[in-house]
């Protein structure tokens, strides 16, 4: 059980401009988390495989100058059991790549971030670097990946390439290969130096091929040459987000990404789980580096507390049970999670990833009643700063680790 | 009895990473920036053309051991640059390469199905097949595939692929809020499949898509290439260059269709063609001369002449003769992951016929190159070249072409305002789509679920 710090390393409340900025997320699963969201009478769960319905959601969250959206994604279809398929006919079922539908939105939306699901641990890093600096450049700068393991042997089985051993250090393995996928995919992000492209007329060449690296990788899972084909992606490195519930995750955390997503029940365990990560990260030699956490929230929103709940009375009841989240249940009106945000951001979150129980009716409450409560609060921006998904999230543009001369993080690409 | 009056098919074919496309023009853009790519479709959409096709490489290209660098470098991932293309066009085609040695069947077939959501039915994948170690260094596996089985592999990848789109049946989601049901029936997406290459079974996660899964293209031209197309691909790029041989090679493939119990219109062959324009024949045919010099700058014609004699030529002048020596013979070890370099099956061969050819025409090195490299080419006025097109067509030469502009990205914008309009006069070419699929734009019929193939429960 985590153990509440001593209040002395509770920071004090600060005036407004001197809090750090909030961060703000949205997580798109479907018509919305609660599995029976798709029979809300808002909801469109015929066009769930449509562009249309993922720009309309990707639109809203844009309208409520949200950092990013993520979207989820696995390598089989949708079950409510955690290990495999289940036989169920009354929950959606199907969904199209993640990737792909941040692809398909990115040229429709000019601020929000887009990061998709990949799932690393049957996919090819090389082709997942280049897809997503591809995100990044279809999007000018506004791309991530979060990156998820599987474990389970039905997706296994859908690659028929490996057997998942059964034993308590596979999740260590997965998390292991996870590490050295990220590593990949960010030296392949790396292996073009930004000005790489030379276009010299006079000697015939395009690229300068000293500015072309070989990442040379090689692991225990598999070995890649590079470069990648793609040039360096427009952030340089686009944002890399995990989900992470537990030590082994943490350290997957601190080790590689530049996004978390945690799970705490109140501020005390928040502030925990930052020690933790501030801890990995610091055992990873990333001490000095930003690495944003992100509370996760399951959220039914109403200006009426009353009506919150009933909702979710009356989706639990339609599910047959109550919907278990692994995240915290937030039920009530947009200024009473305006200030349990806030509360986990003073633990030292940098702000929250809701996930709406249903859309459109709970993504609307986000973007059109929480973000404006948070406005007059003064504590959420009140337009887009940045053109990329880093500098939303004060991330510098990083400098590139093979570049045989620095260059400056100022140099940046506007 | 009249022939009736073919419809001609045009693709636009983003200029790639060859020497086709002169990126040292002032006019050339970026080739990775998506303002080009958007530019390019929505050229190829004004000009309704069938659709935009983009080709793939999976390792940056090597020549004597370096990362070659006289042609473009760089491209995006297919799949991404495709379904970020379907926000910027409503009816266009999308077309791309992926390859089926380094992918796998349920990703692969789950990326096309989606792409084919997004995109209301646009999505078309060239299946191609690679067995080199050279670009097996970027992936898992590594080089793992014996080259002679490749067609296996892309045989088998494919009908694994359609077994996953098939698995859906296209009814099943019911989605029904009052009643709760969503799905007619448990387990949709059931599949099972063992062969050598892939044993795979579970639950395929990606409905039905529009089309019910991507046309299928095909680009090889071997006697197997042909008959894998003949048996499963909707188009065939080729690529050759005369009346006389397009002929022939458009009558050997749609004479091989019957052999598995389809008709003629069911595989377009779509040679690929590069084209310059302007105002008389005369000029076109002295811009084109032009752009022959930057497409083999003399750099490049010593690259070309080295992939055949498979060693460094750095010491010969372009503008001199051909090199006295012969090719080093054995495996090409100078230039790495070209697939142009497959076409020298017998180096030695073609050093001898280059070297004639060059003292009977009294060519230089680069005059050579020039001359030896020279693909489909439509040079003329507009009228000269939409009367050319059309005749190949009429004529049974092919269906249509894949046009391969030289300039990235407005190299089509002329031909979309000039060569279209003369082709919809004539009344071989749409002045507005008819359909929404590119299926439909290809007048292919629509695709019913394949018949369970071997191998499969």
């Amino acid at each position: 059980m985590p153990l509440p710090r001593e209040s002395v390393l509770t920071p004090a409340p600060r005036p407004a401009s001197q809090r750090p900025p909030l961060h703000l997320a949205v997580a798109l699963d479907g018509a919305g988390w609660h599995p029976a969201a798709w029979r809300e009478p808002d909801a469109r769960p015929a066009d769930l495989l449509s562009a249309g319905y993922w720009a309309d959601v990707i639109a809203e969250a844009e309208r409520g100058l949200l950092d990013f959206v993520t979207i989820e994604d696995g390598l089989s279809l949708q079950s409510s059991e955690r290990r495999g398929p289940d036989q169920r006919t009354n929950q959606v079922r199907g969904r199209l790549d993640a990737t792909l539908i941040a692809a398909r939105v990115a040229p429709l939306t000019a601020g929000i971030g887009l990061i998709p699901t990949v799932t690393v641990t049957h996919t090819e890093p090389f082709h997942i670097s280049k897809a997503i600096a591809t995100l990044d450049w279809v999007s000018s700068g506004r791309a991530g990946v979060r990156v998820k393991v599987s474990a389970r042997r039905d997706e296994a089985a859908h690659f028929g390439r490996r057997a998942l051993p059964a034993g308590p250090e596979l999740m260590d393995d997965l998390f292991a290969e996870a590490a050295d996928y990220v590593e990949v995919i960010r030296r392949l992000w790396d292996s073009w130096e930004d000005d790489a492209e030379i276009r010299d007329v006079a000697t015939g060449r395009f690229v300068d091929t000293r500015k072309l690296h070989y990442i040379d990788f090689a692991g225990r899972w598999f070995s890649v040459k590079g470069p990648s084909i793609t040039p360096r992606p427009p952030q340089g490195q686009p944002v890399v987000a995990a989900l992470a519930h537990r030590d082994v995750a943490y350290q997957l955390a601190g080790r590689s990404a530049d996004v978390v997503f945690v799970t705490p029940r109140d501020s005390a365990s928040a502030r925990d789980i930052v020690g933790q990560v501030r801890a990995a990260q610091a055992s990873a030699g990333r001490a000095g580096q930003t690495v944003h956490l992100f509370g996760d929230l399951m959220v039914y929103l109403d200006l009426d507390a009353d009506r919150a709940a009933q909702r979710k009375a009356r989706l639990d009841d339609r599910a047959g049970q109550p919907y278990a989240s692994d995240a915290l249940t937030f039920t009530g009106t947009p200024a009473q999670l305006a200030d349990l945000i806030q509360d986990w951001q003073q633990a030292g979150l940098a702000g929250c990833r809701l996930r709406p129980a249903t859309i459109p009716h709970d993504l609307a409450q986000i973007s059109r009643a929480l973000v404006p409560d948070l406005q007059r609060r003064a504590a959420f921006r009140e337009k887009y700063r940045s053109h990329t998904l880093r500098g939303l999230l004060g991330l510098p543009r990083p400098a590139n680790r093979y570049a045989s001369i620095a260059v400056p993080e100022e140099a940046a690409r506007s | 009895m009249t022939k009736p009056v073919k419809q001609v098919h045009l693709a636009a074919h983003f200029p790639g990473v060859n020497n086709t496309t002169v990126w040292s023009d002032p006019r050339a853009g970026s080739h990775i920036e998506f303002g080009s790519f958007a530019h390019f479709a929505r050229t190829a959409e004004r000009a309704k053309f069938d659709f935009l096709f983009l080709a793939e490489g999976l390792r940056l290209r090597e020549q004597n051991g370096e990362i070659y660098d006289l042609d473009v470098v760089g491209r995006p991932d297919t799949f991404t640059i495709l379904a970020a293309l379907a926000a910027v066009t409503d009816k266009l085609g999308l077309a791309g390469t992926i390859n089926s040695t380094f992918n796998e069947p349920y990703e692969v077939a789950r990326q096309f199905a989606s792409l084919d959501h997004l995109s209301g039915g646009r999505a078309a994948w060239n299946v191609v097949t690679s067995w080199d170690a050279f670009t097996g260094e970027n992936f898992r596996r590594g080089g793992f595939l014996p080259q002679d089985q490749r067609y296996d592999r892309a045989r088998t990848f494919l009908a694994t692929a359609f077994e996953l789109f098939d698995s859906w049946r296209g009814d099943q989601i019911v989605a029904d809020a009052a009643s709760g049901v969503f799905l007619r029936d448990a387990g949709p997406g059931r599949f099972a499949h063992a062969d050598r290459h892939f044993d795979i079974a579970g639950q395929f996660d990606v409905p039905r898509s529009p089309q019910g899964g991507p046309v299928i293209f095909q680009a090889g031209d071997s006697d197997e290439g042909r008959e894998f197309a003949a048996a499963e691909a909707d188009a065939i790029f080729s690529r050759h260059s005369t009346l006389a041989a397009g002929q022939a090679f458009y009558a050997d493939v749609k004479g091989r269709l019957g052999n598995y119990g389809r008709s003629p219109d069911e595989l377009k062959i779509l040679p690929a063609a590069t084209f310059v324009l302007a105002s008389t024949d005369a000029e076109a045919r002295e811009l084109a001369h032009e752009v022959r010099l930057q497409q083999v700058s003399p750099a490049t014609a010593i690259a070309f002449a080295e992939q055949v004699w498979n060693r460094d030529l750095s010491a010969y002048d372009p503008d001199g003769p051909l090199p006295d020596i012969d090719p080093d013979p054995g495996e090409n070890t100078t230039a790495r992951g070209r697939a142009s370099v497959r076409m020298y099956r017998d180096p030695i061969a073609t050093a001898r016929d280059w070297r004639a050819k060059a003292e009977a025409g009294n060519l230089s090195l680069r005059e050579l190159i020039i001359g030896v490299t020279a693909r489909q080419s439509f040079i003329g006025s507009p009228a000269a070249v939409a009367a050319t097109i059309n005749d190949y067509v009429q004529a049974d030469a092919s269906d249509g072409f894949i046009l391969v502009p030289h300039i990235t990205p407005g190299g089509l914008d002329e031909f979309a305002d000039t060569v279209v309009p003369l082709l919809q006069e004539r009344g071989v070419f749409r002045t507005e789509y008819s359909g929404s699929t590119l299926r439909e734009h290809l007048g292919l019929p629509r695709r019913a679920a394949r018949a369970r193939a071997g191998g499969t429960s």
